[in-house]
């Protein structure tokens, strides 16, 4: 298969700079709000500063795929004399938990690098953090061509994920027969 | 649909267990704004003068501030206001944290508790749904404890909780209430909430806090943040380093504590130790304090680390802020830091004001060497040991025996100006650093302060850092380093306050006691007590604004912020309207209660050289220039000026103000 170049968009987090204050959540609910800047709700962010305080914890987390299904296992990290649940370091909207949801739907978020500012600008979470704890960077990668998915078929994929294929072959062939 | 603020109240009535969700009017926010504002109205209207602190009409009244929830930077206090059992009169010490802006998530201004709940209970909000829980197993439970034992309790590592230890439990007058790393402690929250039995307020919202010109507001914003940015790189010179940036005084950053060791005073605010800054000393408390404070952290959306995470040689870990960090090594006349880290971590738990209680302990050891408490007063029961005859032994000793007023801690536990009488035997002498009954920074300087004096004597605040801030402490000493300070000073109201500041000499005519001239101090102590109450509405941490040297929030961008935000069209001067109105109705409130000229008055002994005849005319030209009359009451028309006409009628017909007179 052929390669191409894509544009790796990253956000490096260097935590222990983190001051734990949040305002990377506020920023993302508001710049994502309609009308822009229009509400604050950092349960809508996609970002969100995972905090145990007394714990010394504070670990910004983005918001990645959404992940149908909870895993098996949940390990446990320690490191620096702190335990972590797997889940901490974990991007995906997923059932087990309620970040990275929608309050109101229910339906999962993942970060977009605010895609809708203009070109060069870095992400609102990037800018209104003082304290320098979010780096943003972008880099070329070569990586092998995909098969672009239609919508539809991306659609369809996460259903047959869901309820299998069978089901949803049959459901398109009773549907097809409807008319 | 609301703007900035969410248009709705909690009103819980703890006696019979009754909740509500009142919408409020509107129109407050015109006349009052919010925070500070909205409270002391509420307070005015609900609570007569013959409410007494521990009354159940006592409102306990949490307020979350116009900005908290928004991308206001540092927006994250809340206001608690309440009857104070030790001043009588309206108290509102606030916090930091993250409360604030999770009750407004949840879609409440205010948590207004009336009443006294028959049992312990604690409250437990979460958007729609809010719920008066049991907390009988949390008695007795340290005030950080409680937090995270709530957390887990409910499943909501994400909620944020306010609560009280064993001091509000025990109506301790110093208790204050702890939440995150942060707590409102001045002048008993915590012991009015415990005299209503409420350990705990647990909050977690997911709704939207909304603005009506959000991307207008953000433009404003820019320059906020690029002012921030610019102060952080370009700290004040000329000033004492804690001084020198923005943000509540940078105490877990900075490890130079010359000037607070050198000029604030030890023990009960007796010695100013003018060499303790020794080589060894300050090695010590360097080492001390690195190898304490885990990390730099703050309050809710805000840039700056004045709180720190601290463990204490691998002691439990708390969170702490500013000069308290000191007071109680200070007070018991410990050179070694790590005393004072370890002992208010119990303090924390224990949920007293760090400011205050230090204060009180010192005193109790200057009555037990002066003779004046005794052995007896210290000695052991079957519960505890006797005291302890080491210096940190003995604070240890008496901070357990305030919290849980025990022996010679019940009496204690008033705070200095009523233990001071209970004791008597010329324990009143003792009783020389507080002001309205509330104990105050150990400071003791030599020459009278127009601007000091005025700030002390009249402020609702009752507590200096809450009032002081945006003016240099001392004068510059050349005319250079003058004309440098005032080049830069967007914040100032108006220009000509830049000459009052460039004539300021060290020594001389214009020099303390005799500039500020009265009229001058009036004009500086007006604009900075404006900017307090600014903040106090909005909620904006003073730190970022009225608290600081050249702050990134000012009167100048103020009503732009407020005016996007709200939907309001707010100029300086409607906006200077509304604050003067909200602390007159205060000042009204707190006249109404007994409070007069003859309160106004900071410690004796807090200058050496002191002139009765300047300080009478500095308090007389203020008053006047507030519109008051000469007992420091809001007359008829400076208060129908401020459309409360009402509560002229009010003090009027209590015989407060005589009809027609000045």
């Amino acid at each position: 298969m052929a390669t191409i170049k894509k544009k790796i968009k990253t956000i490096k987090i260097d935590a222990d700079k983190c001051n734990g204050c949040r305002g990377c959540e506020i920023i993302c609910s508001a710049f994502h709000a309609n009308p822009k800047y229009s509400s604050n709700n950092p349960a809508r962010s996609r970002i969100q500063v995972i905090t145990d305080r007394l714990q010394n914890k504070w670990l910004p987390i983005f918001a990645g795929e959404y992940a149908p299904a909870e895993c098996m296992g949940r390990d446990k990290y320690i490191i620096d004399g702190k335990e972590y649940d797997e889940c901490d370091f974990c991007r995906a909207a997923c059932p087990s938990r309620d970040l990275f949801k929608e309050p109101d739907s229910g339906l999962p978020l993942k970060c977009d690098m605010c895609e809708d500012n203009q070109p060069g600008e870095k992400p609102m979470c990037v800018q209104v953090c003082l304290n320098h704890v979010l780096t943003y960077e972008e880099r070329e990668e070569e990586v092998e061509e995909e098969v672009k998915l239609g919508d539809i078929e991306t659609g369809l994929e996460s259903m047959v994920n869901k309820y299998g294929l069978q089901k949803i072959a049959d459901t398109v062939a009773r549907l097809a027969q409807k008319g | 649909m609301r703007y900035a603020e969410t248009g709705y109240n909690l009103e819980i009535d703890l006696a019979r267990g009754n909740i509500e969700r009142v919408e409020t009017d509107p129109k407050m926010m015109e006349t009052h704004l919010g925070g500070l504002g909205t409270s002391v109205k509420i307070h005015w209207d609900r609570v007569p003068p013959e409410v007494k602190p521990f009354d159940p009409e006592n409102l306990l009244i949490f307020s979350t501030g116009l900005f908290n929830g928004t991308p206001a930077f540092s927006a994250n206090r809340t206001v608690v206001t309440f009857v104070s059992p030790q001043s009588g009169l309206l108290a509102y010490p606030m916090m930091g944290g993250f409360w604030s802006a999770e009750l407004k998530y949840a879609g409440y201004d205010k948590v207004i508790f009336r009443n006294k709940s028959p049992k312990w209970v604690y409250l437990w909000i979460h958007n729609d749904k809010v719920e008066l829980r049991d907390a009988s197993h949390l008695q007795g439970k340290g005030a950080l404890e409680t937090q995270d034992l709530i957390r887990k309790e409910l499943k909501e590592p994400r909620a944020q909780v306010a609560a009280i230890g064993l001091a509000g439990e025990n109506k301790v007058f110093t208790a204050s209430i702890e939440q995150s790393r942060s707590s409102a402690s001045r002048l008993g929250g915590g012991a009015v909430m415990g005299d209503k039995k409420i350990k705990a307020i647990a909050v977690r919202g997911t709704k939207d806090v909304n603005l009506a010109r959000g991307a207008e507001f953000m433009e404003h914003m820019k320059g906020v943040t690029e002012y921030i940015n610019f102060r952080n790189a370009n700290p004040i010179k000329d000033v004492m380093t804690i001084l020198s940036g923005i943000g509540s005084p940078q105490e877990m950053v900075h490890t130079d504590e010359k000037w607070h060791t050198e000029n604030f005073a030890w023990g009960n605010a007796r010695v100013r130790r003018k060499d303790f800054w020794s080589k060894e000393n300050e090695e010590n408390w360097i080492t001390t304090q690195l190898g304490t404070v885990k990390r730099l952290i703050s309050c809710f959306n805000c840039p700056q680390h004045c709180g720190g995470l601290v463990s204490y040689q691998k002691g439990p870990y708390y969170m702490m802020k500013c000069f308290g960090k000191l007071t109680y090594c200070m007070a018991a006349y410990v050179d070694d830091l790590g005393f004072n880290f370890r002992i208010l971590q119990r303090a924390t738990e224990y949920g007293v004001d760090s400011f205050s209680t230090p204060q009180i302990l010192a005193f109790a050891v200057e009555l037990y060497e002066a003779g004046i408490l005794t052995d007896e007063d210290f000695a052991g029961t079957s519960a505890y040991e006797a005291c302890p005859s080491d210096k940190e032994g003995r604070f240890f000793w008496l901070l357990d025996r305030v919290a849980r007023r025990e022996g010679i801690g019940d009496v204690l536990a008033d705070g200095v100006y009523y233990a001071a009488r209970k004791i008597g035997k010329g324990a009143e002498a003792f009783d020389h650093n507080t002001i309205k009954k509330h104990e105050q920074l150990p400071l003791k300087l030599g020459m009278m302060d127009p601007l000091y004096f005025l700030m002390y004597s009249t402020n609702e605040k009752i507590s200096i850092t809450q009032i002081e801030g945006q003016w240099p402490q001392t004068p510059f000493p050349t005319r250079e380093q003058r004309e440098d300070f005032v080049r830069d000073w967007p914040q100032l109201p108006d220009d000509h306050f830049k000459e009052y500041l460039l004539n300021w000499e060290l020594r001389g005519e214009n020099a303390n006691p005799y500039y500020p001239t009265p009229l001058m101090a009036a004009e500086i102590v007006d604009w900075m007590e404006m900017l307090h109450n600014i903040d106090d509405a909005c909620c904006i941490c003073a730190g970022m604004s009225s608290f600081c040297l050249k702050p990134p929030y000012h009167i100048h961008n103020y009503p732009k912020l407020i005016s996007a935000a709200t939907g309001m069209d707010l100029d300086e001067a409607g906006l200077k309207k509304i604050v003067n109105r909200s602390r007159n109705l205060h000042r009204a409130f707190n006249n109404r209660r007994g409070m007069t000229r003859a309160d106004e008055k900071p410690p004796q002994d807090h200058w050496k050289k002191r002139f009765p005849e300047i300080e009478e005319q500095i308090l007389s030209t203020y008053y006047k220039f507030k519109g008051w009359n000469n007992d420091g009451i809001p007359t008829r028309e400076r208060l129908e000026e401020l459309d409360l006409g009402y509560v002229a009628e009010d003090l009027e017909k209590r015989g407060i103000l005589k009809n027609g007179h000045d």
